[in-house]
């Protein structure tokens, strides 16, 4: 496919050397291979998890150190070079796509726990270390790290903390936000600074707050503090079918009316149901419009009792068949075709396009009906599966890249999904992060002094406006479109995560 | 139910007056913290009647206000539909706004189990100091387009913008609450608190008096029931939450000046600073009363990776907060002018040069 060129003009117009900026890197890094500026080499970063947009940096640099990552954005700074900050690069709005004109500053090696106090529930880590290997350091202690994206086995903490990112179990435990507790900053000129703090609450302005969730805008994270958790006593998986969606949709509403908060509650339709049970085989009603996934947690006696209190929530909204987990197993099973539901969908369809976006769980019915009504009308299909609990919703809508103007159609029909939350009360994006794809939307979403706000707090921190130019905030004269996260013939990026 | 009242245009308009006139305003809610934080300034902006419910769907989860609405109305329509506030922030004089809620920042003794007012904080809608309405964050649980502003909101005692609106996260109430005290010894008692939570107690409050443990469990009737019975101790009257709450313990009735330090997990102040300390949050968040020397203070409290204020009393002309110098206070100032460039805002209600 062919990539997207998606810098405009206005985001290019940074002037220095290039020479000078390789050859001032080259003076700061301790290891010579920690600098990279030849071609076949720099396509390793041209992209992260939205593969349809590439882009070269300048160079990419890999610090070993703290005092490295300073010098160079000391160097950046003096030259007004922009830096993209990178972790495990599975990004999927484009967020560690590299500057024309800027490096690409790797975390990568930065990849040590440097602490786990299991008595204190805190441990202590470096932005490159994935998000997985916390609760696996965990683990022997009985305790994990809660926020767990679907990438876990690939993303870094550093770019979680970037993207504030959530998972299934984010209803009940929280995102990013909840669970980090202090993090190290080096400043675009270089300073080291902690923000937040082990104790409940630092002095000041929340600073975290405005850190987390900031893709990469505001300064470079090199150490992050987070909580860990006891693990859940037991957990029961259940599985109900709905005869319509709008069935599913009020069970999800009167589970949670009646004062239960699941571990987990998702949610398929019958599209995205068949092409996962034809893929995984999970044994799932094939008939249904709608099946609800519900994961229930706490004490072995408590979750018995909540089980029995949202099987009958479940019948009384109409289920039409609830099935409960007796073994790991079958929870396993049941489980399954809803992680494999994107690579399920990427095997009915030559390509798929994954939204995100979020809305008011009460306008669940009306936005699917909607989307169905747009799927009409432009012809294209649109596979529903996402995080009922949370509003959550990821779209995916199928094309095929070599019917010509379809994947223009496609992308359109995103922009419009996106801008349908937005008109419900939600927003353009949930979890996966505005980076370069949906900047576009963003201008549906904020107003120009809403936006202004946003960069004026951004210069408060990077007054030069080089970490990350161009992304995640529009400015009001570009506006403009960009694309979206494509998989051609099956082709995904990170083909061996699963999908959530 | 609620007097519905939007006061949101005549608040725009006093701020955007203040920018031309360059005066500076004080923000109030009912007054009730204006103890906290250094002596306010500026002429008085009233939000007191600006009230009303905007959006309340309990299925949800939901809950968006004006902010000055009375938090014992919004505690009491929450508790109608069986839900509540899961931060419990202290009610003090019990006449608190919603508003003065979020820009104190103020949470309860459940806050290390629940969260903290700030993270249960969805979006909000505010005039910033150049006068504009504005309106970020939202009404769903995840969302991260653009920088949460909105949490940036919680703490900063109305310095960075008068907030209008405030959508919260809220929660089921728990089925049952019971209130126990035990004999144990401080550390003891924290570090017990943290293995009967591992073993499933669903503990909501975890104080310690010098004396006692107090303990509060909150959940299921079964999930408590079961925890009583793996604990032990004697039961205590509910009302010892209130009070902690509330600071109407008679310790809190005792200080003349009273000194908060909030502290890491498993860490604690030098035993000689302890001799006349209230503890709370599982021994995170301590209360210390009387004369106290605030630089030694905070570096004990910094020692240990915590920190110290000056809660209430003293001398509110001097810093109440530490100020931590050099880039941390230089990209406050920074934070501070991206919001309100001309300082009308509250000025030097958080630190004393902005
Ligand atoms: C198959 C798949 C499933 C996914 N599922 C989920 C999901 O369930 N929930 C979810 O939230 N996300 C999900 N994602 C998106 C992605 O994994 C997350 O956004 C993740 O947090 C990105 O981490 P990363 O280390 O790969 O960051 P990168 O992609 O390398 O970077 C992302 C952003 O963070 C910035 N950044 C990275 N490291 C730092 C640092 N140290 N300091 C400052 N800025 C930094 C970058 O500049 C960029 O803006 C999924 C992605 C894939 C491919
Ligand atoms: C969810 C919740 C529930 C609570 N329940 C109760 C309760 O039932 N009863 C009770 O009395 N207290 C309750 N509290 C008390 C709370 O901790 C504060 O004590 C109280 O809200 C302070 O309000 P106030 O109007 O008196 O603030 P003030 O003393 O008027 O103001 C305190 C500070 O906040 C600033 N401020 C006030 N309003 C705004 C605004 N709109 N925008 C920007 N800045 C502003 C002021 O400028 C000042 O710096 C609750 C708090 C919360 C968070």
């Amino acid at each position: 496919m062919s990539a997207h060129s998606v810098y405009l003009e206005d985001d290019c117009r940074f002037e220095y050397n290039r020479e000078d900026l390789v050859a001032r890197l080259g003076q700061v890094l301790a290891n010579p291979e920690a600098l990279i500026t030849n071609e076949e080499a720099l396509r390793a970063y041209e992209t992260d998890g939205l593969a349809a947009y590439r882009q070269l940096p300048v160079a990419a640099v890999l610090p070993d150190t703290v005092e490295e990552v300073q010098a160079i954005l000391r160097i950046c700074n003096e030259l007004e070079v922009p830096v993209v900050a990178r972790g495990a690069g599975t990004s999927l709005s484009a967020g560690a796509l590299p500057h024309p004109q800027g490096i690409l500053l790797s975390l990568s090696r930065f990849n040590r726990i440097l602490d786990v106090d299991a008595e204190r529930r805190v441990a202590r880590v470096q932005p490159g270390v994935r998000n997985l290997a916390v609760s696996e350091a965990a683990a022997p202690y009985g305790l994990y790290y809660a926020p767990d994206p679907s990438s876990q086995i690939a993303c870094s903490i550093g770019g979680n903390v970037a993207e504030n990112a959530g998972g299934v179990h984010c209803l009940k435990y929280g995102l990013t936000i909840h669970n980090v507790l202090e993090v190290t900053l080096v400043t675009i000129d270089g300073e080291v600074l902690k923000i937040g703090s082990e104790a409940p609450d630092a002095p000041g302005y929340d600073m975290l707050a405005a850190i987390i969730g900031s893709e990469g805008m505001l300064g470079v994270v090199v150490e992050v503090a987070v909580k860990l958790l006891p693990e859940p006593l037991t957990k029961k998986v259940m599985l109900a079918a709905f005869p319509t969606v709008e069935a599913g949709g009020e069970a999800v509403a009167g589970i949670i009316g009646d004062g239960i908060i699941p571990g987990g509650l998702e949610m398929m339709d019958n599209a995205a149901i068949r092409a996962a049970e034809d893929f995984v085989h999970a044994g799932y009603p094939v008939d249904a419009a709608t099946i609800l996934i519900c994961e229930l947690d706490g004490s072995e006696a408590e979750v018995a009792a909540q089980c029995a209190q949202v099987s009958k929530l479940m019948e009384s909204y109409g289920a039409t068949e609830i099935r409960i987990a007796e073994t790991p197993e079958q929870a396993q099973a049941f489980w399954a075709g809803r992680k494999a539901a994107f690579p399920a969908v990427g095997r009915i369809s030559p390509d798929y396009y994954c939204m995100d976006g979020t809305i008011p769980r009460k306008h669940l019915s009306t936005v699917l009906n909607r989307m169905q009504a747009l799927s009409e009308e432009y012809g294209l299909r649109v596979v529903n599966v996402f995080h009922a609990g949370d509003g959550n919703l990821h779209p995916l809508v199928l094309y095929d890249g070599n019917v010509p103007g379809e994947l223009e159609r496609t992308e359109e029909l995103g922009g419009r999904i996106l801008e349908l939350c937005v008109e419900v009360g939600g927003t353009v994006t949930g979890e996966h992060g505005v980076g370069m794809e949906k900047i576009n939307q963003m201008c549906a979403q904020f107003s120009p002094p809403e936006l202004e706000q946003f960069f004026a707090l951004k210069r408060a921190f990077d007054p030069k406006g080089l970490l990350n130019p161009g992304k995640a905030i529009p400015t009001l004269n570009r506006c403009a479109e960009f694309g979206a996260m494509h998989v051609h013939k099956g082709e995904l990026p990170f083909p061996d995560i699963e999908r959530f | 139910m609620s007097q519905s009242n939007d006061h949101s245009q005549s608040i725009q308009e006093r701020v955007a007056a203040a920018v031309r006139s360059g005066a500076a305003l004080e923000i109030q809610g009912s007054g009730s913290k204006r103890f906290l934080g250094r002596t306010p300034t500026g002429e008085p902006l009233a939000t007191t009647e600006h009230t009303g419910i905007v959006n309340y769907e309990p299925t949800e989860l939901v809950l968006t206000a004006r902010t000055g609405t009375r938090l014992a109305e919004l505690e009491q329509i929450l508790a109608d539909a069986g839900q509540m506030l899961p931060f419990e922030p202290p009610q003090f004089g019990g006449e608190g706004t919603l508003g003065g809620a979020i820009a104190t920042g103020l949470s309860g003794p459940a806050r290390p189990f629940a969260g903290a007012a700030r993270d249960l904080v969805l979006g909000c809608r505010l005039v910033n100091g150049r006068g504009e309405d504005v309106h970020f964050g939202g009404e769903v649980m995840k969302n991260v387009a653009g920088y949460d502003v909105s949490r940036l909101q919680a703490g900063a005692l109305g310095t960075l913008g008068v907030l209008l609106e405030v959508s919260l996260k809220v929660l089921p109430r728990p089925e049952k609450e019971l209130a126990l005290a035990l004999e144990l010894d401080r550390d003891d008692a924290f570090r017990q608190v943290s293995d009967w939570q591992a073993k499933g107690a669903p503990v909501t409050g975890s104080a310690h008096d010098g004396q006692r443990l107090h303990l509060r469990l909150s959940g299921s009737a079964l999930g408590v029931d079961a925890a009583r019975e793996m604990i032990g101790g004697e039961a205590e009257d509910l009302q010892f939450w209130q009070d902690l709450r509330d600071h109407r313990l008679p310790w809190f009735q005792d200080q003349a000046q009273l000194w908060r330090v909030a502290l890491p997990p498993g860490r604690q102040l030098p035993e000689q600073l302890l001799h006349n300390a209230l503890l709370d949050w599982n021994g995170q968040q301590v209360w210390l009363g009387g004369e106290q020397d605030f630089s030694a203070l905070h570096q004990a409290a910094r020692a240990v990776g915590g920190h110290a204020r000056s809660f209430r009393g003293g001398d509110r002309e001097a810093d109440v907060l530490p100020s931590n110098g050099g880039i941390f206070q230089h990209l406050h100032r920074n934070i501070k002018k991206a919001f309100d460039p001309e300082g009308i805002l509250n000025p030097g209600r958080l630190y004393a040069d902005f």
